[in-house]
């Protein structure tokens, strides 16, 4: 049959789905992302949705978006869609500037009704002509008509076939992008499995939307996207969040410390909440606590019982735990905590992207309050980042603040569920029963990483006080001198800065012998590389290197940063981690790349903010 | 699932709670009688130094931990509720004792103390109440009595005290003693109850802080006043009090009346009997709330009511759901539970 149309081969596409929030844009998207995966796809997704939980319907604010790129060399969700589907004028209107010039419009010409229109503040009764688009490349569905025809023996109302016209949408997707509806029904016999009539009525309107497309004989391309070759496994799709969430899972089987999370809601970082709530069936003990501080506070009190202890949050509860920060670096207990970072300040753009919590994590405490901060930069890396995160705290008895952000965190990709063997065992540093017949105090340390032992409660003859009060180096009790306090607040900073030596050394990308360097850390990821591999292809030579571990920084950091002439720092904040590799590189001039919109960067800003400087 | 390992082989003296570090709060005040308890009922209760936790907040009363030879934790100011939940519900089976003081426990962590009452949580909640703020040198807090002049209100305070027993009951509270420093036999009863108690335990042991609130609580805790100002509640027996107990308690209308047996026409069988186990509250919270003055100040175990546990109840669910689904772990999870395939 695709021999009668015309078939375009592609690397990669991106399509967008806009509607309602009641729409079910997001289930159509991750089953079209989902169903590419299985054929060895890789698939990047990022939900852009509105703060507010149902704004009213066919308003321009309650417009939600679910971008979903599928193909090869996929690290973003696109900066801009082939396909935009809006389910009705006000998606349309919203989301046509996220649509290439000569991409394509799939609506729902049955939603342009007066009223409508109207709610979408469009001027005229066309909106196909007032806002612009080229008739060739947008395909009118007439959806509710077709639902209407197609369920009109199945019994239901109205309202319960409207609940299927994400189907009809993905139906004229899958035949535009040659994908099998079969693989869609499986998918939709897993998710109605106890409900087979609404299964009956979704499979229905899939293949009507479906035969729609084939049948229109429109003009429109069908495209057939090339697949990539994927490192063999087991692989499921996860968000950032469950990936986080799932990591600290890991960390807690390879340790042999059980996992306890002390947790208060918060956009964008409830859903790692919810997801280790729900791993009670793995031992987990989520708990949800009265506020934020309780959340750390709980976590410390965990970890002084000999838990791997966690809390969740975003920069608003991050400022609340500061002092409990403190708590837990004076008292050296491990601790993780995962920022998802949003745009702020205070309640700012809370379901909006945003770097912009680095000094936060880095600085945020009251006296010389050094600790651990990692970020991760993809929804995948969450899983990896979330268990190195875990590793060091314990290991290194100390908290870590891992950075992610709402981009990752509520992004998706296809990941290989790691098999036995893939991750190493974790080695905390709990007291050993030769040390505490040596003679042991609280605060005696390790030599190597300095690193004070774990003495958990429970065990006979380790009975110890510890708390917030500087404590001598020596004896381990109260103290109140001043050289003392000294050399326990050097003795702190340099176990932080001791943890480089168990953490990968930096090693550039792309051409990495180039004179100019690349530079990012966590979210942006996706975005840079394609960047930077989009510019190298263009004859634009650059090296290209993602900051994971921001304190302490690589080891060999500094000395290869140290070699490039040309140092550009891309990065969704006015600076932060420009500013704070200038204070490791003094003299050295730090260009900058930066954006504050809550949204992520495209890949053309980097691509053009590069090429710029590298002209000048 | 009682946590008390009474009766074990071996038994514990006072001496093996205290460490060798010498408590550095001001000669006569209170806290020191109060820690000589501590130590006592510890090892009227016998669980191992090893296998208890004390945690504190900030204040005087929070210095208490550094001068325990168990586990414990001075943490930061108003949080020791919190994470003495982290502990608990981390490791039910160690006996853990929150120390706060009036600012700690009521004003900077009234919302961790709210909560953990509410929760249900397996501590014992030691609340110092000397109604100033001592460490920073005499402001008042917020269980000082309207009018109070101290170094932040030179003129007076302009606003009402809580009554740590209301808000405990407030909080849907499952247990409440009280107590003061003066008292130790009391002191020392109401803390073994507290631990004896599975929930969450509040203790208010009024103290008397000698430098900036000397004598706060001398109305009653004056060995000339004790009898007739205060009454010492047991389970199940008469409510009465006074010289040689010939007052009681009786029941008028609603409330309680304050009588001498064998004046105006009152018998012995006219007093109450009290009932610390009953599930409702409303003659509790009436006797907790009696000031000294024409009703007497209420010390000894006030509520002693069994409740589901909050740490017990985590853990119960977690390794229900733990069995019931039988997972070997992570991976096995993800490939039952959710969509995978293969490349």
């Amino acid at each position: 049959m695709l021999q009668e149309t015309n078939v375009r081969t592609i690397d990669k596409v991106v399509v967008r789905f806009a509607g309602d929030s009641g729409d079910g844009m997001q289930l159509a998207g991750n089953i079209f992302s989902n169903i590419s995966a299985e054929i060895g796809d890789e698939i990047s997704t990022f939900p852009d949705y509105p703060a507010e939980i149902r704004a009213p319907q066919g308003s321009l604010s309650g417009v939600s978006g679910y971008q979903v790129s599928v193909g090869k060399g996929v690290h973003t969700p696109g900066d801009e869609a082939d396909v935009l589907v809006a389910m009705n004028p006000a998606a349309l209107k919203t989301n046509l500037r996220y649509l290439k010039r000569d991409g394509v419009v799939v609506c729902d010409v049955d939603s342009f009704t007066p009223a409508n229109l109207k709610k979408a503040e469009y001027q005229t009764q066309d909106p196909i002509t007032e806002l612009g688009i080229d008739p060739r490349r947008i395909l009118l569905v007439p959806m509710t008509t077709l639902l209407k025809e197609t369920l009109a023996d199945s019994g239901l109302d109205q309202k319960a076939m409207m609940k299927s016209k994400n189907m009809l949408a993905l139906g004229v997707i899958c035949w535009l992008f040659d994908r099998p509806v079969e693989s869609v029904l499986k998918k939709l016999k897993n998710k109605f499995a106890k409900k087979p009539a609404v299964y009956e009525a979704n499979a229905k309107v899939l293949q009507a939307g479906w035969d729609y497309g084939h049948n229109t004989h429109s003009s429109l391309p069908v495209y057939r996207i090339d697949t990539a070759a994927s490192r063999p496994g087991t692989y499921t799709d996860v968000t950032g969040n469950t990936a986080t969430a799932w990591g600290l899972i890991l960390a807690s089987e390879k340790s042999g410390r059980p996992l306890f999370l002390g947790s208060y809601p918060i956009t964008p970082a409830t859903d790692i909440l919810h997801e280790l709530a729900k791993r009670k069936d793995l031992g987990v003990k989520a708990v949800q606590m009265e506020d934020e501080i309780a959340g750390i506070c709980s976590a410390i009190g965990a970890s002084y019982a000999g838990h791997l202890a966690v809390t969740s949050t975003s920069g608003p509860g991050l400022a609340l735990k500061s002092e409990g920060l403190g708590l837990a670096v004076m008292a050296e207990l491990p601790l993780v905590v995962i920022d998802v970072q949003r745009g702020g300040p205070s309640t700012g753009f809370p379901t909006k992207t945003e770097q912009t919590d680095l000094m936060q994590a880095l600085y945020g405490r009251n006296g010389e309050s050094p600790l651990c901060v990692l970020s991760a930069v993809s929804p995948t890396d969450c899983f990896h980042m979330a268990f190195e995160a875990a590793r060091i705290a314990m290991e290194h008895m100390t908290p870590v603040i891992l950075l992610t952000d709402a981009y990752i965190a509520n992004g998706s990709s296809a990941w290989r569920i790691p098999e036995a063997g893939d991750y190493p065992e974790i080695h905390p540093h709990v007291l050993p029963g030769n040390v505490l017949e040596g003679g042991w105090k609280p605060y005696d340390r390790d030599e190597a990483t300095m690193a004070r032992y774990w003495a958990i409660p429970g065990t006979e003859g380790a009975a110890h006080r510890v708390g917030g009060l500087e404590k001598d180096y020596k004896t381990s009790v109260i103290s109140t001198d001043g050289a003392n306090h000294e050399r326990m607040v050097a003795t702190r900073r340099e176990k932080i800065a001791r943890i480089a030596d168990y953490i990968p050394d930096m090693e550039p990308m792309c051409a990495a012998d180039a004179d100019t360097i690349l530079i990012g850390w966590g979210g942006t990821y996706g975005h840079l590389l394609t960047a930077a591999t989009e510019l190298n292809a263009n004859g634009h030579e650059v090296a290209f290197y993602q900051f994971r571990y921001i304190n302490p920084l690589p080891k060999n950091a500094i000395e290869t940063l140290k070699r490039y002439k040309r140092i550009i720092v891309a990065e969704l904040n006015t600076g932060m981690f420009a500013d704070y590799l200038q204070m490791h590189l003094p003299g050295k001039e730090i260009l900058r790349i930066n954006k504050v919109e809550g949204q992520p960067f495209l890949v053309r800003e980097i691509v053009e903010g590069v090429t710029k400087f590298m002209e000048e | 699932m009682c946590e008390i390992k009474e009766n074990m082989a071996k038994t514990y003296a006072a001496g093996d709670y205290k460490n060798s570090q010498n408590a550095r709060w001001c000669p006569g005040c209170g806290d020191h009688a109060i820690l000589n308890v501590l130590h006592k009922a510890m090892a009227e209760l016998g669980v191992a130094p090893h296998d208890t936790a004390v945690i504190s907040g900030i204040g005087c009363s929070s210095r208490l931990p550094y001068y325990m030879n168990t586990y414990g934790m001075h943490t930061i100011h108003g949080r020791a509720a919190a994470i003495a939940t982290g502990v608990k519900t981390a490791n039910p089976a160690l006996t853990v004792w929150q120390i706060s003081g009036d600012g700690d426990g009521l004003a900077i962590g009234g919302n961790h103390f709210i909560h953990a009452v509410r929760r249900n949580v397996n501590i014992n909640m030691l609340i110092l109440n000397n109604k100033i703020y001592g460490l920073t040198k005499g402001q008042y807090s917020p269980t000082s009595d309207r009018g109070t002049v101290s170094k932040s209100s030179p003129y007076g305070t302009v606003e009402d005290p809580f009554i740590p027993a209301e808000l405990c009951f407030g909080a849907r509270g499952n247990f409440f003693a009280r107590s003061f420093d003066m008292a130790l036999d009391t002191t020392k009863e109401v803390m073994v109850a507290a631990a004896r108690h599975e929930g969450a335990s509040v203790v208010e042991i009024l103290q008397n802080c000698v430098i900036f609130n000397d004598g706060i609580h001398k109305y009653f805790a004056d060995k000339e006043n004790r009898d007739d100002h205060t009454i010492h509640l047991r389970h199940g027996e008469k409510m009465l009090f006074g010289k040689d107990n010939t007052k009681g308690l009786v029941q008028e209308g609603f409330g309680l009346k304050a009588v001498t047996i064998g004046e105006d026409g009152y018998t012995m069988d006219d007093v109450l009997v009290h009932d610390a186990h009953s599930r409702e509250n409303f003659l509790q919270q009436q006797l907790a709330m009696m000031d000294g003055h024409e009703l007497p100040l209420a010390l000894g175990v006030i509520r002693d009511y069994a409740a589901p546990v909050y740490d017990q109840e985590v853990a119960r669910q977690t390794e229900e759901v733990k069995a019931s689904k039988g997972y070997s772990g992570l991976r096995d999870m993800i490939m039952r539970t959710h969509e995978t395939w293969e490349i």
